[in-house]
């Protein structure tokens, strides 16, 4: 089933340097690991393809139900010598829950996780 | 129940909201107001009006909002700590007891100021004996830019404040303190924790973490249902309640707007987060995996469970370089096929300066509306009712920035059709600073306190 992450997560992302961070926060804590299983490094790099020239790390927060995602060259130079809008990767965030996931029908089910609307 | 300190954040960066820091003081009762003022390249600004008057180079907002709160300050014992400083933080306490003075509280005012994290003054002999300065991001030596330096500041933390508040000082004024160490300093003070009790000052550091960008915690930019924030004309600035434990509360006077909550306290935790487990400041490196965080109540947020570690032998220093000129222009193009058009005046656009023989180090294009801040991402856009285009071009060579400003206004005539929104005039030129932080040795870096 497609699950768009904008229906099961929320996020905010800022800056340091060139590289954009990027929170994403499971709206319910017992989807997080809806996250931990589909939310995959490659996954978010495939996503941002194109979008940054650097690389993506990623670490889990468990506590908190939140996956940190660290985008590389996502701000055109960052600081003051980018010439973007987005300078300071503000909405990162919500570039990211546009990411639409293929996630088993059984497991979808067994979260109740939402249908992507597109 | 045991004693509390309430630390409130009445100000997130310079610029933030003017009534803040009188609304947290006049909203309920705190001990302590917060006052962040200082952004990566705020030092840079601040050290280029210093340069054109030794009597600037400090965060001039805090004079007004000191003013806001002397009621509080000289009659009911707020005391306030802020890294309002800048590059000039004697200077700002020069001006914040003159102001003090026509108000008729300076004799309630005990000023601490704190330096010895400009080093600017230090730097070659630094680069002499062997302190690199690398930066962090691409390992450069920063002798590679040092004719370029504007400003280089170490972060600082904690001990210093601590100092000033223990010395009698109600209003603590810093350079480059770290943001978080605002918050700590004043649990450190009250609480007497010990300098090796990593989880209570990681705690302290987790606390000013989340209320160090105002009310970004407590409703403001908060995605998580945010038609359902109440009242973000009123919002609430938050307040940290911590118990000597380290566990502390999150929560906003009563009657204010926003909302505090998990989702809005979890948003602010990873803001501009790197690796959770480590979040190194000059007191005490907090693990962010560690905390938890429960609803306690409407508006409050229970925060518990902190852990930290000794920090390194290191300070990160914070420095700024002229990095060559840029500009931005814009032009808006109106249906019907405004994306088609504003492209068309891209092209030609940078066809004029090519033929100008202008040369760039980056021209940048968006197309606001489209694809500006989500690019391909952003998909296929019908037909839009008007798109922003939206140029711009950074260099070193100045008047070939200048030129390129020419050359937005002559496209309304004689480019692509249907176009507007061209009444701000030409852009302007700005001198890129830009930001190279480092690491240095912690012993090189000497604070001093006087509280007067």
């Amino acid at each position: 089933m497609k699950i768009q992450l904008l229906d099961i997560a929320h996020a905010r992302s800022g800056d340091k340097g060139d590289t954009a961070n990027v929170g994403v926060i499971a709206l319910r804590p017992e989807w997080f690991p809806v996250l931990q299983l589909f939310l995959t490094k490659e996954r978010v790099a495939a996503h941002f393809a194109g979008a940054i020239t650097g690389g993506v790390e990623r670490f889990e927060l468990p506590n908190l139900g939140a996956v940190n995602f660290l985008l590389h060259g996502a701000l055109g130079g960052g600081g003051t010598l980018s010439l973007k809008t987005d300078a300071q990767g503000k909405v990162f965030s919500t570039a990211m829950l546009r990411m639409v996931l293929d996630v088993p029908d059984g497991i979808a089910a067994r979260y109740h996780l939402p249908a992507a609307s597109t | 129940m045991s004693r509390v300190v309430r630390v409130a954040s009445g100000q997130g960066f310079w610029g933030d909201w003017l009534e803040a820091p009188r609304r947290q003081v006049e909203g309920g009762p705190i001990d302590y107001l917060m006052l962040d003022y200082l952004a990566e390249v705020t030092m840079s600004i601040l050290q280029k009006q210093k340069e054109r008057d030794p009597r600037m180079g400090y965060a001039r907002d805090f004079i007004g909002a000191m003013e806001s709160v002397f009621p509080a300050v000289a009659e009911r014992g707020v005391r306030v700590v802020a890294n309002a400083g800048g590059v000039n933080p004697v200077a700002c306490a020069d001006a914040l007891r003159e102001t003090a003075r026509r108000a008729g509280v300076a004799e309630a005012l005990r000023i601490g100021v704190i330096t010895g994290d400009d080093l600017l003054p230090r730097l070659d002999e630094l680069i002499a004996s062997g302190h690199h300065l690398a930066n962090m991001e691409t390992g450069e030596p920063l002798s590679t830019v040092r004719d370029r330096v504007l400003s280089a500041n170490a972060y600082i933390g904690a001990s210093p404040i601590v100092e000033a508040l223990a010395g009698g000082a109600n209003v603590v004024i810093t350079g480059r303190s770290t943001d978080t160490a605002l918050t700590m300093a004043p649990l450190l003070h009250e609480f007497g924790w010990a300098r090796d009790d990593w989880d209570r000052l990681a705690a302290g550091i987790v606390a000013g973490h989340i209320i160090e960008c105002g009310a970004q915690c407590s409703g403001g930019n908060c995605l998580y249902e945010w038609r359902d924030i109440p009242d973000l004309a009123n919002i609430g600035y938050p307040i940290v309640e911590a118990h000597e434990d380290g566990s502390f509360v999150i929560y906003k006077h009563p009657g204010t707007g926003g909302r505090i909550d998990v989702h809005s306290v979890t948003e602010q935790l990873v803001y501009e987060m790197g690796d959770p487990r480590e979040y190194i400041t000059p007191d005490v490196i907090a693990d962010f995996t560690s905390i938890c965080v429960a609803d306690a109540g409407e508006n409050r947020v229970r925060v518990y469970g902190v852990r930290g570690r000794p920090p390194t032998d290191k300070l990160k220093v914070s420095i700024a370089y002229r990095a060559g000129f840029k500009a931005t222009g814009t032009l808006v193009y109106a249906w019907p096929d405004a994306l088609e058009k504003a492209e068309l005046a891209d092209r030609v656009l940078r066809e004029r300066l090519d033929a100008l023989g202008l040369r760039f180090d980056e021209i940048h294009t968006e197309f606001l509306g489209v694809s500006a801040t989500h690019g391909a991402l952003a998909g296929e856009v019908p037909d839009a009712p008007e798109v922003q285009l939206r140029i711009g071009v950074r260099g070193s060579d100045r008047p070939s920035v200048e030129r390129f400003t020419r050359e937005i206004a002559p496209l309304v005539l004689n480019g692509p059709p249907s176009v507007t929104g061209f009444a701000g005039g030409r852009p302007k030129v700005e001198e890129v600073v830009a930001y190279w932080p480092a690491l240095v040795d912690k012993s090189v870096v000497t604070t001093s306190v006087s509280v007067e």
